[in-house]
Order: C-alpha cells, then sequence, then structure tokens
C-alpha cells in the first residue's frame, strides 16, 4: 500500500464493501422508518433482510466473480489498511454466515410486535458489521473495537423489550459480565502490547515464534496475558467457566435476539479466538503450549457440563443456551486440534449451526408467541397444532442431536474426524458421549411435540409469509448440508489453512 | 438398480406427501399408494434377484460414485450373497406389514405410512452400503422412523419403548462411528472392500475395532446382556412396527457381525468367538426361561426373538460355513416365522384388544382357519422338521458342533444349544396350548369371527416361504454358497498367518 495516496486501493476498498454495504443498509432503514406511517411498520424488517441478502449477494458475488478474496495472496499481500484487517477465505465465509442469520432473524423478528423498530433493525445490522469485523481484524485493536462494537449493540437488544423485566434484567446483566470479561480481555491484550510492543497479531506470532524474544522472567506474565485473553475470548463464545450469563441472557432476551446471539455472535467469537490461536500469537500452535492445554480442559467441561445441564431443564430457550453450551464445546474440538481440517471443521460446524439453532429459535418465537411462555409444555403436541413447525424443529433438533442425514451429523464427523486425525482419539471419544447425553434432551422435545397430547390441540398456530419463508431456508439449508457437504466442507476446509499461515 | 430399488420407496412418500394440494387426501389413498410402493419394491427386488449371478462371490450390481470428495466419501451400493437375502426378506416383510395396517391404524394415516416407507428405504440401503460413512447414515436414519412408529402408534407405555430404544441403539452407534473414522484415516477410504484388501493397517487395534462395531451390533441383535430394550420396544410397537422390528431391524444387527466384523478383523473374531458364542447361549437359555413366565402373548413372542437370535449368533461365530450358512437362513426364517406371530397376535388384538393369555381359550372353535394357521406357524418357530425353522437350526447346530472357532470341545456349545430348542418347544406349546385349546368359556371370545381374505391372503403369504424353505432349501442356499464360502477362507487364511 501506498502511504502518499489518500485514496484507498482497489483490493482495500473490496476487502471492507460488505460493511460499507452494511452501514449504508443501517441508514437506509433508519431513514425508511422515518417515512413509514406506524401501521406500515413491517416494512422495515423486510428492508433490513432483504438489505442483507442482497449484500451476501454481494460478498458472495465478489467471490464468485471476481475471486475476491484471493484465495492464494500471501499473508502480506491479504493484510489491509495497514494490518487492521485480513482479507481470506476466513473473512468470507464467516461474513456469509453472519448475513444469512440476519437474514434470517430480521424475518423471524417481524412477527414479534414488539420489535417492529428502526432502531431493532439498525442494531442487529450494526452488531453484524461488529462481526464482520471480528471476523476479519488481524490487529488487537482492530479486534477490541470489533468486539465492542458487537458487543454494546447486543447488549442493547438483549434489554429491548423495555417493558418485560425478564429482558430488562437480562439485558444488565449481559452487559455488567460483558463489560467485566472486556475489561480483562483489554488488560490482558494490553500486556502482550507491553510484551512485544506490537498490536498485529501476525507479527506478534512471529515475534513469539524466535526464541529468547521472550525472556524467561515474564513468561508467566504472557501467560497470564494469554488467561485474561482467554476469558474475554470465552466469554463471547460461552465456553464454561466463563458462560454464567447465557442462560439468563438467552432466556430473558427477545427470541430473535437469542437466536441472534446463539449463532452469529458465537460464530465470531469463534473467529477470533481461532484466528488469534491458529496464528500462534499467545506462543506456537502446537500441544506442547500451555494454553493448549488450557483450551482442552475447556473444551471436555464445557461439552460435558453443558449437556448435563441442559437436561434439566424445563424452559425451552434456557435448555438451548445450555445446549449451546455444549456446541460451543464440540467447535472447541475443532481448535484444539490444531490443523487446518480442524479449524475447517469447526467453521463448517458453525455454519451448518447457524442455520439449525435459527430453525429451532424461530420455532420458538413462533410458539411463545401463541402461548405467552417459553415453557417446554407449550410444545405438547405441536405436531397436531402446526405441522410444519413441528417438522422444522425436528430437523433442527436432530441436526443438533447430529442424526443423519442432517447437517448436525456431518459437522460433528468432520470435527471428530479431525480430532481422530491429529491424534487425540480421546478428545473425540469424549465428544461421542457427549453427543449421546445431547441426543437425551433433544430427543425430549421431540417426545413432547409428537408423542404428548395436550389440550389445545384444536388451536391452530398461524405461521405469517415471512417466518415460513425463514424456516424452509434454515431447514433446506440443514438438509443441504447434511446431503452434500462435499463443496461446503471443501471450502471450509481450504479457509481452515488461512488460519495456519506460519505452520507448512 | 439397486439405487432404483433403495430409493423407490421415497417416490411413495413423495406421491403421499403431493395429495394435499390437489385435494385429493384421503386416508384410502394414501393405504393404496403406500402398499402400492412398497409391492413394486418387492417386485424390484425380485428382478434385482433375476440380475443376480449366485456363482460370483463378490460383489454385484455395483453403484459407486465420489460423494464427499476431501474425505474420500463414496456412495457404493452393491449386493452379494451375504445380503441378498436380506434385501428380498426386508422387502417382503414390508410390504405385508405395510398390507396388514391397512385396518389397524386410525389416526394420523399418512404420517404412519410415509415413516413405514421411509423405513424400508433406510433398511435397504443399511443392507447394500458398501461405504462405512453411507452405511452408517442409513443405519442411524432407520432408527427415526422406527422411534416414531413406536412412540406415535405404539401400546400404553410407547413413549417410554420409543426413548428406550432410541438410545440404546445410538449408545452403540456412537462407538462404532469412532472406530469408523479410525479406519476411514488409517486406510484413507471408507469403501469396505478397500479397508478389507489394507486391514493390516489398522491391524494392530483390531480388537478395540471389533468391540466399537460388535457392541454397536449386539445391541440390535440383541445378545444377551444387551437386550433389554427388545421386549419393551417389540411389545408396545404397533403389529406392523412389531414385524419389521424382528422381521428386519434385527436381522441388521446380525449382518453386520458377517459383513463388517468378519471380514474386516478376522483374528479378533477369532479371539472373541468363544466370548459371543457362550453370551449367544446364555441368551437362547435366558430367553426360553423368560418366555415362560410372560402372560402377554406378544412379550413372550418378543422374549422367543432373544432365544431365537441367539441361534443365529452361535452359528455366525462358528466361523465355518455351516454356521454362517445357517445363520443366514435362520435369520430370514426368524424374520418369517416371528413375523407371522407378531402378525396373528396384531389380528387377535384388534378383535380383542387384549394379549393376556388368560383372556382367551378354546379360540380354536371359534375360529378354526386361524388357529390352524397359527399352529403351523408355531411348530416352525419351534423348529418342526420339514418347516423352515429346522433347516436354519439344525445347519447351525451342525456348524457349531464342527467349528474350529469354538475350542477343543465344541460340542458343549451345541448340547446348551439344542436344549434351547426343547424349551421352545415348551413355551411356545404351551401359549398355544392356553390361547386356542380348552373350553371356549369367555362370552366375549364366543363372538370371535374368523380372519377375513385380506388377513388370509397376509398369512398365506407367510406360509407360503416357511413351507418353501422347510422343504426345499437349497436353492436358498445357494444364493449365498460362494460368498460365505470366500469369507470362510479369508478368516482362515487370515486365522493361519496369526502368530
Amino acid at each position: 500500500m501506498n502511504p502518499q495516496s489518500l485514496l484507498p486501493s482497489v483490493p482495500e476498498f473490496l476487502a471492507i464493501l460488505p460493511e460499507i454495504s452494511l452501514v449504508i443498509l443501517i441508514v437506509a432503514v433508519l431513514a425508511y422508518d422515518r417515512i413509514l406511517k406506524p401501521a406500515e411498520r413491517r416494512r422495515v424488517g423486510l428492508l433490513a433482510a432483504w438489505g442483507s441478502i442482497v449484500i451476501l449477494l454481494i460478498t458472495v458475488g465478489l467471490w464468485v466473480l471476481f475471486r475476491e478474496p484471493e484465495p492464494n495472496r500471501s499473508l502480506v499481500e491479504s493484510l489491509m489498511w495497514g494490518g487492521m484487517i485480513r482479507n481470506d477465505l476466513i473473512t468470507l465465509i464467516f461474513r456469509v454466515m453472519f448475513l444469512v442469520a440476519v437474514a434470517i432473524v430480521s424475518l423471524i423478528s417481524l412477527d414479534v410486535p414488539a420489535l417492529q423498530r428502526g432502531e431493532y433493525f439498525a442494531l442487529l445490522l450494526s452488531a453484524t458489521i461488529g462481526f464482520s469485523l471480528m471476523a476479519a481484524g488481524s490487529d488487537m485493536i482492530m479486534l477490541f473495537l470489533a468486539i465492542e462494537t458487537a458487543s454494546i449493540s447486543l447488549y442493547i437488544l438483549t434489554g429491548f423489550l423495555t417493558d418485560d423485566r425478564r429482558s430488562t434484567e437480562a439485558g444488565i446483566k449481559y452487559f455488567v459480565y460483558g463489560a467485566f470479561a472486556s475489561a480483562i480481555m483489554l488488560y490482558g491484550l494490553s500486556l502482550v502490547y507491553g510484551i512485544t510492543a506490537q498490536t498485529n497479531i501476525y507479527v506478534i506470532a512471529s515475534l513469539v515464534a524466535q526464541s529468547g524474544a521472550i525472556p524467561p522472567e515474564i513468561n508467566g506474565l504472557f501467560l497470564l496475558a494469554t488467561v485474561m485473553i482467554v476469558a474475554g475470548f470465552g466469554f463471547k463464545i460461552s465456553a464454561v467457566p466463563f458462560h454464567f450469563w447465557t442462560p439468563d441472557a438467552y432466556e430473558g432476551a427477545p427470541a430473535p435476539v437469542t437466536a441472534f446471539v446463539s449463532t452469529a455472535s458465537k460464530a465470531a467469537g469463534f473467529a477470533v479466538t481461532i484466528r488469534v490461536f491458529a496464528a500462534g500469537a499467545l506462543g506456537a500452535p502446537n500441544f506442547d503450549s500451555e494454553w493448549w492445554a488450557m483450551l482442552v480442559a475447556i473444551t471436555i467441561v464445557t461439552m460435558t457440563l453443558g449437556n448435563i445441564l441442559a437436561i434439566f431443564q424445563s424452559n425451552i430457550k434456557r435448555m438451548l443456551a445450555y445446549s449451546s453450551i455444549a456446541q460451543a464445546g464440540y467447535t472447541l474440538i475443532g481448535l484444539v486440534a490444531l490443523t487446518p481440517d480442524g479449524s475447517g471443521a469447526a467453521m463448517f460446524y458453525l455454519l451448518m449451526y447457524v442455520f439449525t439453532n435459527v430453525a429451532a429459535f424461530g420455532v420458538v418465537v413462533l410458539v411463545s408467541r401463541e402461548t405467552g411462555s417459553d415453557d417446554m409444555q407449550d410444545f405438547y403436541g405441536l405436531s397436531r397444532r402446526a405441522p410444519y413447525l413441528a417438522l422444522a424443529m425436528l430437523f433442527a433438533l436432530l441436526s443438533l442431536g447430529g442424526i443423519p442425514p442432517t447437517a448436525g451429523f456431518i459437522g460433528k464427523f468432520f470435527i471428530f474426524k479431525a480430532a481422530v486425525d491429529a491424534g487425540l482419539w480421546w478428545l473425540a471419544l469424549i465428544g461421542v458421549l457427549n453427543a449421546f447425553i445431547g441426543l437425551y434432551y433433544y430427543l425430549s422435545v421431540v417426545k413432547y411435540m409428537y408423542l404428548y397430547r395436550s389440550d389445545d390441540e384444536e388451536e391452530r398456530i398461524p405461521v405469517s409469509r415471512a417466518a415460513s419463508v425463514a424456516l424452509a431456508l434454515s431447514v433446506l439449508g440443514i438438509i443441504y448440508l447434511g446431503i452434500a457437504a462435499g463443496p461446503a466442507f471443501e471450502w471450509t476446509r481450504q479457509a481452515g489453512a488461512a488460519f495456519f499461515p506460519f505452520s507448512g | 438398480m439397486l439405487t432404483f430399488m433403495t430409493f423407490f420407496p421415497l417416490i411413495g412418500v413423495a406421491l403421499i406427501l403431493l395429495l394435499k394440494p390437489f385435494n385429493r387426501e384421503s386416508d384410502e389413498l394414501i393405504k393404496r399408494i403406500a402398499t402400492g410402493t412398497s409391492i413394486v419394491t418387492f417386485i424390484l427386488s425380485l428382478v434385482v434377484l433375476g440380475m443376480y449371478n449366485r456363482a460370483d462371490p463378490g460383489l454385484q450390481l455395483v453403484g459407486r460414485a465420489v460423494w464427499i470428495d476431501v474425505l474420500n466419501i463414496q456412495y457404493y451400493m452393491a449386493v452379494d450373497g451375504l445380503s441378498i437375502l436380506m434385501v428380498l426378506l426386508t422387502t417382503l416383510i414390508s410390504m405385508l406389514a405395510t398390507a396388514g395396517s391397512w385396518t389397524g391404524i386410525e389416526h394420523q394415516v399418512k404420517q404412519y405410512f410415509v415413516f413405514m416407507l421411509l423405513l424400508e428405504a433406510g433398511m435397504l440401503g443399511v443392507f447394500l452400503a458398501q461405504d462405512l460413512f453411507l452405511f452408517y447414515i442409513f443405519w442411524e436414519f432407520t432408527l427415526v422412523p422406527m422411534y416414531f412408529l413406536i412412540g406415535i402408534w405404539g401400546g400404553a407405555r410407547r413413549v417410554y419403548a420409543s426413548i428406550k430404544f432410541f438410545l440404546y441403539t445410538m449408545a452403540g452407534s456412537l462407538l462404532m462411528l469412532l472406530a469408523i473414522l479410525y479406519m476411514g484415516l488409517s486406510n484413507d477410504t471408507f469403501a469396505v472392500p478397500e479397508l478389507v484388501a489394507g486391514r493390516s493397517a489398522f491391524a494392530a487395534a483390531q480388537n478395540w475395532l471389533f468391540l466399537g462395531f460388535a457392541i454397536a451390533f449386539a445391541i440390535k441383535v440383541p445378545l444377551f446382556p444387551f437386550h433389554s430394550w427388545l421386549p419393551d420396544a417389540h411389545t408396545e410397537a404397533p403389529t406392523a412396527g412389531s414385524i419389521i422390528l424382528a422381521g428386519v431391524l434385527l436381522k441388521m444387527g446380525t449382518y453386520g457381525f458377517m459383513r463388517f466384523n468378519l471380514p474386516l478383523f478376522p483374528e479378533a473374531s477369532v479371539t472373541f468367538a468363544p466370548t459371543i458364542a457362550v453370551l449367544a447361549i446364555i441368551g437362547i437359555i435366558y430367553g426360553a426361561i423368560v418366555s415362560f413366565a410372560q402372560t402377554d402373548v406378544k412379550r413372550l413372542v418378543a422374549y422367543s426373538s432373544v432365544s431365537h437370535l441367539g441361534f443365529v449368533m452361535l452359528g455366525i461365530f462358528s466361523l465355518n460355513n455351516l454356521g454362517l450358512q445357517g445363520a443366514i437362513l435362520q435369520g430370514v426364517n426368524h424374520g418369517l416365522s416371528t413375523g407371522a406371530l407378531f402378525y396373528l397376535v396384531g389380528v387377535i388384538y384388534e378383535k380383542r384388544h387384549t394379549r393376556e393369555m388368560s383372556d382367551f381359550g378354546g379360540i380354536w372353535r371359534a375360529m378354526p382357519i386361524f388357529s390352524a394357521l397359527t399352529l403351523i406357524i408355531t411348530l416352525s418357530s419351534m423348529g418342526l422338521p420339514g418347516l423352515n425353522g429346522f433347516v436354519g437350526e439344525f445347519t447351525i447346530l451342525m456348524g457349531s458342533m464342527g467349528s474350529e472357532a469354538l475350542g477343543p470341545y465344541p460340542w458343549i456349545y451345541t448340547a446348551f444349544a439344542t436344549s434351547g430348542v426343547i424349551l421352545a418347544a415348551i413355551y411356545l406349546l404351551w401359549m398355544f396350548q392356553r390361547v386356542f385349546m380348552g373350553p371356549l368359556d369367555n362370552p366375549e371370545n364366543q363372538a370371535l369371527r374368523d380372519v377375513n381374505w385380506g388377513q388370509l391372503a397376509i398369512i398365506l403369504s407367510f406360509l407360503v416361504f416357511i413351507v418353501w424353505i422347510g422343504i426345499a432349501p437349497s436353492g436358498y442356499f445357494a444364493l449365498m454358497d460362494e460368498t460365505v464360502a470366500a469369507l470362510v477362507r479369508s478368516i482362515g487364511s487370515a486365522v493361519v498367518a496369526m502368530p
């Protein structure tokens, strides 16, 4: 890049084109909201949904038509804007996840009257910008700013229902925990800066890799910084023991927001986590690193605790919250395998999880709007009240449980395969046992929907067209990724290699 | 051809689902489409039989394509002597079970027949898949429709039974998945023939891999002590569900042992053969003894399955020609006889809404045709010479007698197993006596009408094969001769090379 020129080069411009488009969309949404009559408020959400689909098409179009981001670019070439972001396949795939999530979430939000406001959709989109930059960010400062952009939007979204006490409480709780985690992470990041005098994670990684770059007497300090950064990242991906906010926030937040937090936000957290650790910014990515042992312990505890606690939930949103903790555990297996295949498998897993969990929460939105609560009992006899909703939920649950022919099975298969491949067969075994525990509570919901009867069986649950489009898209995604996983996995695997610029 | 046959039931599913937009949805039409689809599938399987060359021991009618390129996962379907009879059994039993549900299903008719057809496609896939990944997908997939069949249309404790069925099977399957992953990685392929050829790559771990597969299959069979899901599932399932469970799903377990455990881990198979044979014999005797204690006819038939499947397992782990051939044929026999018994129980349950033996007695006077047919099928289940059960059990007993894998005194196994045949005669005849003989003193039973033409046709279809196999089994053995002989040779040569 040329420091004299004030205008960015074309690749630099293209690298943030999706984010620029999102900003334009936010402005459009806010302006449109002003000129609409109150009765036409629904159209704001439609604009947000269609706008994000258009941006999705732009993003994918850049890749298909112009090979942008160019996968064969070297590391240095792919770093843009003074090394602030890296435009690579990883960024692309995560952007696709976020845009799919925000589009579908906007569609399912249309059925919740209290959310029909311009600010709501603008915040969803601004969080998406944060996620996008989290996935692209390759500089600690950029990462922190992106994380905060996303988080602050999400805090407000979680507490968006101001006349619902649970929603406000959830928002405050999420905010307090989040601010605390951010502060700790920022302290960790500043320690790393203090030790290395660098902020770009790839520069830090190459420094750390040199022997003697970190004097032995401050090794402990470096480790402390690592622990603090793990705490911050762990919060974003809701890994145990940084998960305490998850059930409360998921339960209190409006269900579409929960769908968004549990998929896009989690995926963004993983993008950052995998990028930082796989690059080796906190120590070489091999099985001798201290952070590796730490992450493995977190992986095991996250899967196990999430699954076991999920069994005892009687609120569907809390159950899905613990389930999402457990799912984060499976995804972490892909990271700790420390191979391009493993990271690719983790990305595939997140991709399928976006479709799966959005479908599950989409059904929850519609059912709880009709029944007025999130109790599991609302799902009794759902197959009679709303056969297609029950079918969508069935696919989502089978996918979460990892039963073929859904995407969840293939996702788990790739993850476990990567683990066995890396010699971590014992970790795969723990994962498999956990998948079995998980099956129990997913199956319980299937049981409620299909095998139990309820007194309100005659009351049909109305499904709006927007919601049926959203659910149909998600279910098609689940089935497509389950049957024809080849191309998508090839794509994420190729991207997985970009996580490891220094090995191989 | 195989692909077309396997996925043909899905065409029926699509037709049934498409009825609604055309406003032609009626239960009657759905039943016709479902039954028609299963009949056509049966005819397709006969076409497959016609194309099948029994002199060729290898895989035939191969359909092969790359599926997930990166991991070298293939779509790979083929048939050989181990599976051809299983395929025919699946299409036959599915056809009879679908036709047999014509009257028994009153609510959610559409979903019921959709699940039946999905199940048929899944089962055919299990028997034809030659790629472990593909096999696993079909294997797991059969769980879902069966879960709903038991859970929605089952008896009083259906919810409990369906969950137990699902979780038990799943527990075993997941360990199998790990074993599959391990082998797929060591050889960079999931195709079974390639894995068999390259088995030295994972020979060191084969005892563990054997167990990974064996537990999954043993739960399905079920081999003692993994059988406890079976009585619940069988008893609570609707009639057609029980017929398919007994007729086909259990055979997926025994088939798995033959298709995967024996050729992939021959040394481990020999190592574990005595243990599994002992468990099989415990199953034979335990199943028989528990059958005595049952007062519910359906539960009795369910426990008798544990006993019968013990014979099949004993035959497989005799690891010789006779044993394996007997095991395959006995699998078919059990499917026919027990399937038919479940159907008969279903017929009488529809009429009387009870299965307690004490509620019956003297049925022969009220329903002579039904009773006579039941007697023949009961006798076939007992292993009376001239009917199918005898051929299978006799071959298995011969096989175990001459087995080298079972140690220096194989006749001990044979002796214990034979006692199972005697016990079976006792509990089945006792059941028959209590239900059909004696005075017709219960007024509700006096009003019973005999079977109608439709039911008679289904029972007779079972009977044709029961008698045919009993009198002229050689044609059936000929179908599997070459493949079994090749399998036994390959085990033999691997074992000779053992240190």
